[in-house]
C-alpha cells in the first residue's frame, strides 16, 4: 500500500459510507417527478470526495448508494448506483488543488473549480449515464428516464452548489492552517 | 427514523452457508436480472425468490414496511413510465392491441400491461436476493467474504467499517437533530426551500464535522495496530466453503447459462405472447 493510498483513506470510506447511508431518508422533494430530490447525502459525498481524493468519492457514491438502498428499500436500482460513483470519481479528481483537510479551501478560485467540476460531472452522471444505463437494464421509456435524469440533474447541483461548498469553506476554516506557513527570510 | 434492515441471527441451510457463496449467488442474480426481460424467466425468479424468502425464516414484521414502500415507489414509477410513453410497450412488442380509450391520445394497450407487468416482477426479482443476503449474513464475515471474490481488503476492511459506524452515526444524527430542535430549530415539511435546506444544514455540519473527527480517532488507532503493513490478510470470521456452497455456486452459475440462453434464444431480450 502506497502513502497515497492509506489507512486514514480506508477509514474515510467506511465511515464516509456509513454518514452517506444514514442521510438516504434525509431529501427534500422538489416536484412531483417521482423518485428525485434534494439529496443532502450528495453535498456530503462531494464534500468528502473534494477531501480524500477519487477513490474514496467513487467508493462512497457506489457502495454508499447500494446499501443504502438495500439497507431501506430492500433493493437496489443499479442503473442509478453506478451515476453516483461517476460524480464522487470527478469531484475527486482535484483533490490536491483544493487542499480541504489543510484549509486551503478558501479562495474564489477554488470554489469556482469546485463548482464547474461537480456540474459537468453531475451533467455527465444524471444527463447521460444514468438514463442510458435505465434504458438498457429496464428498457424504460426513453423521455422519461431523461426527464428524471435532468431533474436528478438539477437537484444535486442545487444541493452540491450550495451545501457542498459551504461545508467545504466552513471545514477549511477550522481545519489545519499549514499552508498559510511562509519561509522567513 | 425508520427501522433498518438488519443481520438476524437463526439456524437454516441459508444460514449456513458461507457469505462467500451468498455474496456469489447475489451478484450473478442481480445481473441475470438485469439482462433478461424474458417474462417466463422473470416468473421463474420472482417464484425461486419467494421460495428462499420462506426458507431463510424471514418473519413478515421484518419487511412489512419496506414492502409498503417498495409498493408506493412502484406504483408512483409505473404510472409516470405509462403517462410518458403509452405505447412504449407496443413499440416494444410490435402488435397493438386496444383494451380502454382513456383521453386524448392516451389508450391501455395489452403491450402497455404486459410491459409495466414485466418492469415491475423485474424489480421484485432483485428484492429477495438482496434482502437474504443482509438479513443472513453476519457483517464481519460479509467483509471476509467480499475479499474472497478479489477486491482488495483494504476496500473489503472499509465495508465491515461501514456496517459498524451506521448505528453509531445514526445515533449521532438522532442527538443533534434534538439538540438543534431543542434550541428552536423546527424540521416540519411546511417552510420554504431554501429554509429548509438551511434547516437541515444546521444538522448536517455538526455532524459531518463530527465524523471527520471521528475518522482520525479511528485511523490513528488502526495505525498503532499496523493495519495495512502486509499483502493479504486473514479474517477471524471467515467460513470454509463446504459442499452446500459448491452446490449454490454451481447451481446459480448454471441457473444463469440457461436463463440467458432462453432469453436471447429467440434473437432479443423480450418474450413476445402478441405474435
Amino acid at each position: 500500500m502506497n502513502s497515497k493510498f492509506g489507512i486514514r483513506e480506508v477509514v474515510a470510506m467506511g465511515i464516509g459510507t456509513a454518514l452517506f447511508v444514514v442521510l438516504t431518508n434525509i431529501q427534500v422533494p422538489i416536484v412531483i417527478v417521482p423518485n428525485t430530490a434534494l439529496q443532502p447525502r450528495m453535498a456530503v459525498m462531494a464534500f468528502l470526495a473534494a477531501a480524500f481524493g477519487p477513490i474514496v468519492g467513487g467508493v462512497i457514491g457506489l457502495l454508499g448508494h447500494a446499501l443504502g438502498d438495500a439497507l431501506f428499500y430492500g433493493s437496489v436500482w443499479w442503473s442509478w448506483v453506478f451515476p453516483e460513483a461517476v460524480v464522487g470519481i470527478a469531484i475527486g479528481l482535484f483533490k490536491n488543488k483544493y487542499a480541504v483537510r489543510e484549509g486551503g479551501f478558501n479562495s474564489g478560485k477554488t470554489i469556482v473549480l469546485f463548482n464547474v467540476t461537480q456540474v459537468v460531472a453531475n451533467a455527465i452522471a444524471w444527463i447521460l449515464v444514468a438514463p442510458v444505463l435505465d434504458i438498457l437494464v429496464y428498457a424504460e421509456p426513453a423521455n422519461k428516464v431523461f426527464a428524471q435524469g435532468a431533474f436528478a440533474f438539477l437537484g444535486n447541483i442545487i444541493i452540491i452548489g450550495i451545501l457542498g461548498t459551504l461545508l467545504l469553506v466552513g471545514y477549511s476554516k477550522i481545519a489545519g492552517k499549514s499552508s498559510d506557513l511562509s519561509a522567513e527570510d | 427514523m425508520n427501522r433498518l434492515i438488519s443481520y438476524e441471527k437463526k439456524d437454516t441451510f441459508i444460514h449456513g452457508l458461507s457469505g462467500f457463496s451468498k455474496l456469489v449467488f447475489f451478484i450473478i442474480w442481480c445481473i441475470v436480472s438485469a439482462m433478461t426481460f424474458d417474462t417466463r424467466v422473470l416468473v421463474v425468479m420472482l417464484l425461486f425468490g419467494a421460495f428462499i424468502y420462506i426458507a431463510s425464516g424471514t418473519k413478515w414484521r421484518q419487511v412489512s414496511s419496506i414492502f409498503k414502500a417498495v409498493m408506493f415507489f412502484m406504483t408512483v414509477n409505473l404510472i409516470c413510465i405509462f403517462f410518458f410513453a403509452p405505447y412504449q410497450g407496443c413499440e416494444i412488442y410490435g402488435t397493438r392491441h386496444d383494451l380502454v380509450h382513456l383521453f386524448g391520445n392516451y389508450s391501455i394497450t395489452c403491450e402497455q400491461l404486459f410491459y409495466e407487468l414485466n418492469v415491475l416482477i423485474k424489480y421484485f426479482t432483485v428484492i429477495p436476493a438482496v434482502f437474504i443476503f443482509l438479513v443472513t449474513t453476519d457483517p464481519s464475515e460479509l467483509a471476509a467474504s467480499i475479499n474472497g471474490v478479489g477486491v482488495p481488503y483494504s476496500i473489503s476492511y472499509s465495508v465491515a467499517i461501514a456496517l459498524r459506524y451506521i448505528p453509531d452515526i445514526q445515533d449521532e444524527f438522532r442527538r443533534i437533530k434534538n439538540a438543534q430542535e431543542a434550541r428552536g430549530i423546527e424540521m416540519s415539511i411546511k417552510a420554504p426551500l431554501v429554509e429548509r435546506i438551511k434547516r437541515i444544514a444546521s444538522i448536517i455540519f455538526p455532524l459531518l464535522f463530527s465524523t471527520m473527527e471521528r475518522i482520525d480517532v479511528v485511523s490513528n488507532a488502526m495505525e498503532l495496530r499496523g493495519f495495512g503493513k502486509k499483502k493479504t490478510r486473514t479474517w477471524y470470521s471467515r467460513k470454509k466453503l463446504v459442499a452446500a456452497d459448491i452446490l449454490v455456486i454451481a447451481g446459480v452459475i448454471v441457473f444463469a447459462f440457461v436463463a440467458l440462453f432462453i432469453t436471447y434464444c429467440d434473437g432479443n431480450r423480450f418474450y413476445n405472447p402478441f405474435i
